[in-house]
């Protein structure tokens, strides 16, 4: 990277003594973001609203760029009223400039600094090369989530795509990757990805969910505290019914065929464990394939803070948080997804729970109660979608495991079983799983899984310094200008402390 | 029946007037406001890279900037996430072979 590029963000008040000053400083700007952000504002407190993305609404209510002219961009969304809502409320407050918004700003790292402001480091631009350092007293994370996979054979296969992915390019870009799509995995995601894509023009000859739905039935009560839920499911319910669309349950997509593209799938019927149950096999003709396994809490700037995690229902790391959304490191807070997946209307709420509590402001009783109702609910599916242990058994050797390496479930098994690796990090130092451009992200849970994650056990969050590739020349700068090189945070040491760690783990083998 | 229909028509959209970008030597149509990716898998192109290891083809996954597959060489500049950069008129983008640095070997 040239480092001459960042130079015009050293301007002064860009960083160094840590730019303006505000309370509150709300990390992502989808739904409990937003919520999070103009209700603290409403508060009194001055805020920064920061985001990687180019516009509000993270991935949820993410809507077509304004050149698309899209007049009815309502019509690829549940809710889109409350998102409309919730701009106008943060365009009046940055009109009065008591919010300011940052788009386009990746935070790769929080600290806090020796005069107990945190200190947001953020890379800019397309190359993020540039660079910014945001100040403020309090922090709320609400960064949401990414999609949990687990691999098949086939699933490098292009054609192959996230079922978030194709909800998302649909949403923003009006795009489909293909005209026959078949949605397959696990989760409420499924359910709505089918529907927006038989909605928008595509054919979905199946959508394949490993579980067999019966896991909402067993708590009646819950389910009946959240009526609006039971409609947003019938709505996606009714779409695909309309469109001829088949659900099958208890079964999963155990290979994708091609070799330039994917042509077809195979799919299987599943036992209770997710084991494919031999001679079910039917193959299905298809040009795309939307496929994900729930969603998994984004977290890594809370945890590098040494912030307590909690195992959901479902299997993932979630930030630990109160009543009141504190995490537990102070000055920081946290919700929606970060907190455990449960969707846009519990991150909505715990937006404004969160932002009453930094405000030190009381609650209302009925906020409260709306909270509880939906975690509730999320608990709910969590334990429902969990993935079975017997998925691996759909493995071949040769089965990419981690995208970015390139690295097959053969070598991960040998590593675990001739090796003796027991755990991710010890797979990923002798094999590269999960070393790659996205971290981990992708392969973790399968990588986690396969390393003998035992079933039930407490799920772990990685390690991970920088949240997000940084080009070395930032970290360079950030040392010339760390405000106070006694601080108890200093991030250059955190780095270099980390680095030590895997010398000494190569030095133990 | 069922009535074919795109994105597009779904939402009402009027874009302002499309443009194209250059992938491999060719022109691609893109709409203002679209990404590489969105503008790629529009004229039915779905891989624009290969893999280091094994030269598989690939492109967009995740569609949200997480997975890094999606990476290109865009305006000469290898390793760029075309599911989050803006198909501007006149962009070039050409299939990145691995690492995208074959210049930089000895």
């Amino acid at each position: 990277m040239p480092t001459s590029k960042s130079e015009p963000a050293q301007s002064p008040g860009a960083h160094g003594s840590g730019g303006p000053f505000h309370d509150l400083a709300v990390i992502g700007a989808g739904p409990g973001g937003l919520a999070a952000a103009v209700t603290a504002a409403d508060l009194g407190l001055r805020c920064v609203l920061v985001d990687a993305g180019r516009s509000t609404g993270g991935q949820f209510y993410r809507h077509p760029a304004p050149g698309l002219g899209a007049a009815r961009p309502d019509r690829l969304h549940h809710g889109w009223s409350v998102y409309t809502g919730l701009s106008d409320r943060l365009a009046a407050h940055r009109a009065a400039g008591r919010v300011e918004l940052l788009t386009g700003h990746q935070v790769w790292a929080l600290e806090r600094a020796g005069d107990g402001d945190w200190r947001l480091h953020a890379t800019t631009g397309p190359d993020a090369e540039d660079r910014t350092t945001v100040r403020a007293a309090a922090v709320l994370l609400a960064t949401g989530a990414y999609e949990r996979q687990l691999p098949f054979p086939g699933w490098t296969l292009p054609g192959v795509v996230t079922a978030g992915g194709a909800q998302a390019m649909l949403k923003a870009g009006l795009v489909l990757p293909g005209r026959r799509i078949v949605v397959a995995g696990s989760g409420p995601l499924l359910l709505a990805a089918a529907s927006s894509l038989v909605t928008a023009g595509a054919e979905v000859p199946a959508v394949v969910e490993a579980t067999a739905y019966l896991g909402y039935a067993r708590r009646p009560g819950v389910l009946a505290a959240v009526p609006a839920k039971l409609v947003e499911g019938a709505g996606h319910g009714s779409a695909l019914l309309r469109h001829g669309v088949r659900l099958r349950p208890r079964s999963a997509v155990v290979e994708a065929h091609g070799t330039d593209r994917v042509t077809a799938v195979t799919v299987a019927r599943l036992d209770a464990q997710w084991r494919p149950v031999p001679g079910s096999e039917r193959r299905i003709a298809c040009d795309a394939l939307a496929v994900g396994h729930g969603l998994i809490p984004q977290i890594e700037l809370a945890t590098e803070l040494g912030a307590a995690t909690r195992t959901t229902p479902d299997g993932t790391a979630a930030l630990k948080v109160d009543a009141r959304l504190r995490t537990t490191v102070p000055g920081l807070w946290a919700a929606g997804e970060a907190c455990g997946v449960g969707g846009a209307d519990l991150a909505i709420a715990e937006g404004e729970l969160a932002a009453h509590a930094v405000a030190d402001r009381p609650v209302r009783a009925a906020l409260l109660r709306r909270r509880s109702r939906l975690r509730a609910f999320a608990e709910l599916m969590a334990a429902a979608h969990r993935p079975g242990p017997g998925w691996t058994e759909w493995l071949r050797e040769d089965t990419d495991v981690c995208r970015c390496e390139e690295v097959p479930a053969g070598r991960i098994k040998e590593a675990v079983g001739e090796l003796g690796a027991g755990d991710a990090r010890t797979v990923k130092l002798l094999t590269r799983a999960g070393m790659g451009w996205c971290q981990g992200r992708m392969c973790g849970s399968a990588v986690a899984c396969l390393a003998g994650g035992a079933d039930g056990a407490e799920v772990r969050p990685d390690s991970r310094p920088f949240s997000c590739p940084v080009p070395l020349g930032q970290l360079a700068a950030e040392r010339d200008d760390l405000g106070d090189p006694d601080g108890p945070d200093d991030r250059g040491h955190r780095a270099e402390q980390d680095h030590q760690d895997h010398q000494d783990d190569r030095q133990d083998r | 029946m069922r009535r074919t229909r795109t994105p597009a028509e779904l939402v009402r959209a009027e874009p302002g007037p499309a443009h194209t970008i250059d992938f491999d030597g060719r022109p691609v149509p893109a709409l203002p406001g679209q990404t590489i990716a969105a503008a790629l898998w529009a004229d039915g192109v779905l891989a624009w890279r290969t893999t280091r290891v094994g030269g598989k083809p690939r492109g967009a996954f995740c569609g949200i900037g997480a997975c890094f597959d999606c990476l290109a060489t865009v305006d000469g500049r290898p390793n760029q996430r075309t599911c989050l950069l803006p198909a501007e008129p006149g962009t070039t983008v050409t299939t990145q072979e691995g690492h995208g640095r074959a210049d930089l070997e000895v």
